[in-house]
C-alpha cells in the first residue's frame, strides 16, 4: 500500500470513529438508566414539568430524529444551553479550551526537557547507581496520583517556601507561563516517567546496532554518535508513546486544573458533575475526544513521513 | 592505571559471588529481585488490610470533635486526628480494605470480558473481529479518565457504579493483548494438532489457546490495578467515589484539602499510603515482566 492509499485510509478511520464517538455520548446518555428530564430536574418535579422539559430536549421524538438533532446541533456548534448558568454551552466551553490546551502542551514540553535529561543519563549509566536512583525516583512519580502529588507541590513550594503563586491563572502571558509552571510540572513529570523508560531501552538498544559501531569505528567523537545516529533513530518511537499518551494527557490536565483553581475545561467539567449540568458535561466529552483524534491523526500521519522504513499496513 | 586494574580484579573475589548466588536462586524459584520486593510489600499491605481490627486502637468513622486537629505523635494519636477528631491511622488503616478491593474488582471483570473478547475475534477473525476492533478504536477515542467520569455523572457517584464504569472501558487493553497474542498462536501446531482430532471450536479457544495466551494480559493485570486504584482514588477525590464517612483515601485527601495549611498531614499522608499499595503493584509488574 502506498503512503496516498494509507492517508486516505487513515482519514477515513478517523471520520468513522468520530462518528463512533458521536453514537456513544448520544448512547451514553440514552441507554443508561435514569430519564434525562427527571434527572435534570432533580426529585421535586412535578409531572408536568417533566414533561414539558421532555418536550423542549426532544425525549419523545424517536432515537434516530434525537440523534440526528444532536449531530447536526454539533456540526453547527450548538450545544445546548446550560441548565445551571442559563448560558449557551458553547461559549462556556469554547473560552475555556485554549486553557486547557494551554496547560497540557507546556505539560509536554517539560516532560520532553525532562525525558531528554534523564532518559539519556541513565542510559549512560545503565546499571549504575545513577540509572537506579532515575528509575526508582519515576517509577515513584509514576505511580503517584497526580492531584495529590499537585497538593504537596503547593503545600512545600508555595505555602512553605513560597516560590510559587498557590493557584490561579495570571492575567499577561508571562503570567500564564508563572501560575501554570507548577500545574504543567505536575503533569510533564508523570508523563515524563512512561517516556524516560522508553527513551533509555531505546538509546540503550540502538547503541548496539551495527551503524552505530561503524560510527564509532570511522572515529566519530562519541556526542556526534550519540546525537546523530543513536538519538535520531531511538526517538521514533518515543514520540510515538508520546502521541499515544496524550488522552492520559488531557484527561489528567482537567483534574490538575480543579487543584490549582486554573479557568480550563476541567474545573467546568467537574462543576457540572456536580450539579448534573448535562449539555457541558456531554460538549466536554465531545471536545476533549475530538482532540485526541486530531492528535492521533497527526502522529500517524506525521510518522509516516518521519520515517521512510514505516509499511503501511 | 594499573592500580585501578588491579583493585578491579581484587576486589570481586567476595561479595559479587555470594550476590550472583542469591540472584541465581531467586531466578531457579521463579523470582528476581524487583519481583521479590513488590511481593514483600505487597505482604505488608496485604496483612495490614487484614488485621485492620488488631491495629487500629479507634473506629474509623468515630467522631470525637473536642479532639480534632491534632498533629502526628500525639500522644493518644500516631497519625493525628483530622477535623472531626478521627484518628487518622485507623482511618488509612480501615481505607486499605476499600482500596484493596477498588484495584481488585476493577480490573476483574474486564480481564475476564477483555481475555475472552481477544481470544474469540482473535480466533474467529471475520465480522466478530472487526466489530469488536471498530468498537475498541472509538473507545480509544476517549480519554480514559473522562469517559469514566461522564459514565459515572451519569450513573451518579458510588462505588457500584465505579465498577460499573471501569467494566464498560477497562476491557479493552486486555483485549488488544490477548487478541495480538491469539492472532500469533491460532496457526501453531498444537492448534492444528487439537483441530486434526476434531477439537470443537469453544474447546479449542478455551483448553488450548487460553492459557498459551493469557500470560501477557495477566502481567497487564498488575499495571491495570495501579490505574484503577490511581482512578478510583482519583474519582472519590473529586467525589464520586465511596461517600463521607467511608474512609476512602482519595476522599480523605479531598476533605483534608481545606485544611493544607493548618493541618497538612491530613491530605499527605493518605497519598503515602496510595503510593505504597501503587509502588508494590508497579514492582510485580515489572518484575513480571522482566521474567518474561
Amino acid at each position: 500500500m502506498g503512503r496516498a492509499t494509507y492517508i486516505r485510509k487513515r482519514l477515513l478511520l478517523s471520520i468513522f470513529v468520530l462518528f463512533g464517538v458521536t453514537i456513544v455520548i448520544f448512547g451514553m446518555v440514552h441507554f443508561l438508566p435514569g430519564d434525562p428530564a427527571m434527572i435534570l430536574l432533580g426529585e421535586r418535579a412535578t409531572t408536568q414539568n417533566i414533561a414539558a422539559l421532555r418536550e423542549q430536549l426532544g425525549l419523545n421524538r424517536s432515537l434516530p430524529e434525537q440523534y440526528w438533532m444532536f449531530v447536526s446541533g454539533l456540526v453547527q456548534g450548538q450545544m445546548g444551553t446550560s441548565l445551571q448558568f442559563r448560558q449557551p454551552v458553547r461559549d462556556m466551553v469554547v473560552s475555556r479550551v485554549p486553557i486547557s490546551i494551554g496547560l497540557t502542551v507546556y505539560a509536554m514540553g517539560l516532560a520532553a526537557v525532562v525525558t531528554f535529561i534523564f532518559g539519556l543519563l541513565a542510559a549512560a549509566n545503565k546499571g549504575r547507581w545513577a540509572d537506579q536512583v532515575i528509575r526508582i525516583v519515576f517509577l515513584f512519580i509514576l505511580t503517584t496520583p497526580n492531584f495529590w502529588f499537585g497538593i504537596l507541590l503547593i503545600l512545600v513550594l508555595s505555602l512553605g517556601l513560597k516560590w510559587f503563586p498557590v493557584a490561579g491563572f495570571g492575567a499577561t502571558f508571562q503570567e500564564h507561563i508563572w501560575y501554570l509552571f507548577l500545574p504543567a510540572l505536575t503533569l510533564g513529570l508523570q508523563l515524563a516517567s512512561v517516556l524516560i523508560r522508553n527513551l533509555r531501552s531505546q538509546v540503550i538498544y540502538t547503541g548496539r546496532s551495527d551503524f552505530v559501531r561503524t560510527a564509532r569505528a570511522k572515529g566519530l567523537p562519541e556526542r556526534l554518535v550519540l546525537v546523530r545516529h543513536v538519538l535520531r533513530n531511538a526517538l521514533l518511537s518515543t514520540v510515538t508513546i508520546f502521541g499515544l499518551q496524550f488522552g492520559f494527557l488531557v484527561g489528567g490536565a482537567l483534574v490538575i486544573e480543579t487543584v490549582f483553581a486554573v479557568p480550563g475545561m476541567g474545573q467546568l467539567l467537574f462543576t457540572s458533575i456536580t450539579s448534573r449540568d448535562y449539555p457541558v458535561v456531554q460538549a466536554i466529552v465531545v471536545v476533549s475526544a475530538v482532540l485526541v483524534i486530531i492528535v492521533n491523526l497527526v502522529v500517524d500521519l506525521s510518522y509516516s513521513f518521519l520515517d521512510p522504513r514505516v509499511t503501511y499496513e | 592505571m594499573s592500580d585501578t586494574v588491579l583493585k578491579q580484579r581484587a576486589v570481586p573475589n567476595v561479595a559479587p559471588v555470594l550476590q550472583l548466588g542469591f540472584t541465581m536462586r531467586l531466578q531457579k524459584i521463579g523470582l528476581n529481585v524487583t519481583l521479590l520486593a513488590g511481593l514483600a510489600l505487597l505482604a505488608v499491605v496485604l496483612l495490614v488490610a487484614l488485621c485492620a481490627p488488631l491495629l487500629t486502637p479507634y473506629d474509623p468513622i468515630l467522631q470525637k470533635l473536642d479532639e480534632g486537629f491534632q498533629p502526628p505523635l500525639s500522644p493518644n494519636h500516631v497519625l493525628g486526628t483530622d477535623n472531626f477528631g478521627r484518628d487518622v491511622w485507623s482511618r488509612i488503616v480501615w481505607s486499605t480494605r476499600l482500596d484493596l478491593q477498588i484495584g481488585l474488582i476493577s480490573v476483574l471483570f474486564p480481564f475476564i470480558f477483555g481475555s475472552l473478547v481477544g481470544i474469540a475475534t482473535g480466533y474467529l477473525g471475520g465480522r466478530l473481529d472487526t466489530f469488536f476492533m471498530r468498537i475498541v478504536d472509538v473507545l480509544m477515542a476517549f480519554p480514559f479518565l473522562i469517559l469514566v467520569v461522564a459514565i459515572m455523572s451519569i450513573l451518579g457517584p458510588g462505588l457500584g457504579n465505579l465498577y460499573i464504569a471501569f467494566g464498560l472501558v477497562g476491557w479493552i487493553p486486555y483485549a488488544r493483548i490477548s487478541r495480538g497474542e491469539t492472532l500469533a498462536a491460532r496457526n501453531l501446531e498444537y492448534v492444528q494438532a487439537a483441530r486434526t482430532i476434531g477439537a470443537t471450536t469453544p474447546r479449542i479457544m478455551l483448553r488450548h489457546i487460553l492459557p498459551n495466551v493469557i500470560g501477557p494480559g495477566l502481567v497487564y493485570v498488575f499495571t491495570g490495578m495501579v490505574l484503577a486504584i490511581l482512578i478510583g482514588a482519583t474519582l472519590s477525590y473529586l467525589g464520586l467515589g465511596p461517600q463521607p464517612p467511608t474512609p476512602e483515601w482519595g476522599a480523605m485527601i479531598a476533605a483534608g484539602r481545606q485544611f493544607l495549611l493548618q493541618a497538612w498531614w491530613l491530605t499527605a499522608l493518605p497519598g503515602f499510603a496510595l503510593l505504597i499499595l501503587g509502588v508494590a503493584l508497579s514492582l510485580i509488574g515489572d518484575g513480571l515482566a522482566d521474567k518474561r
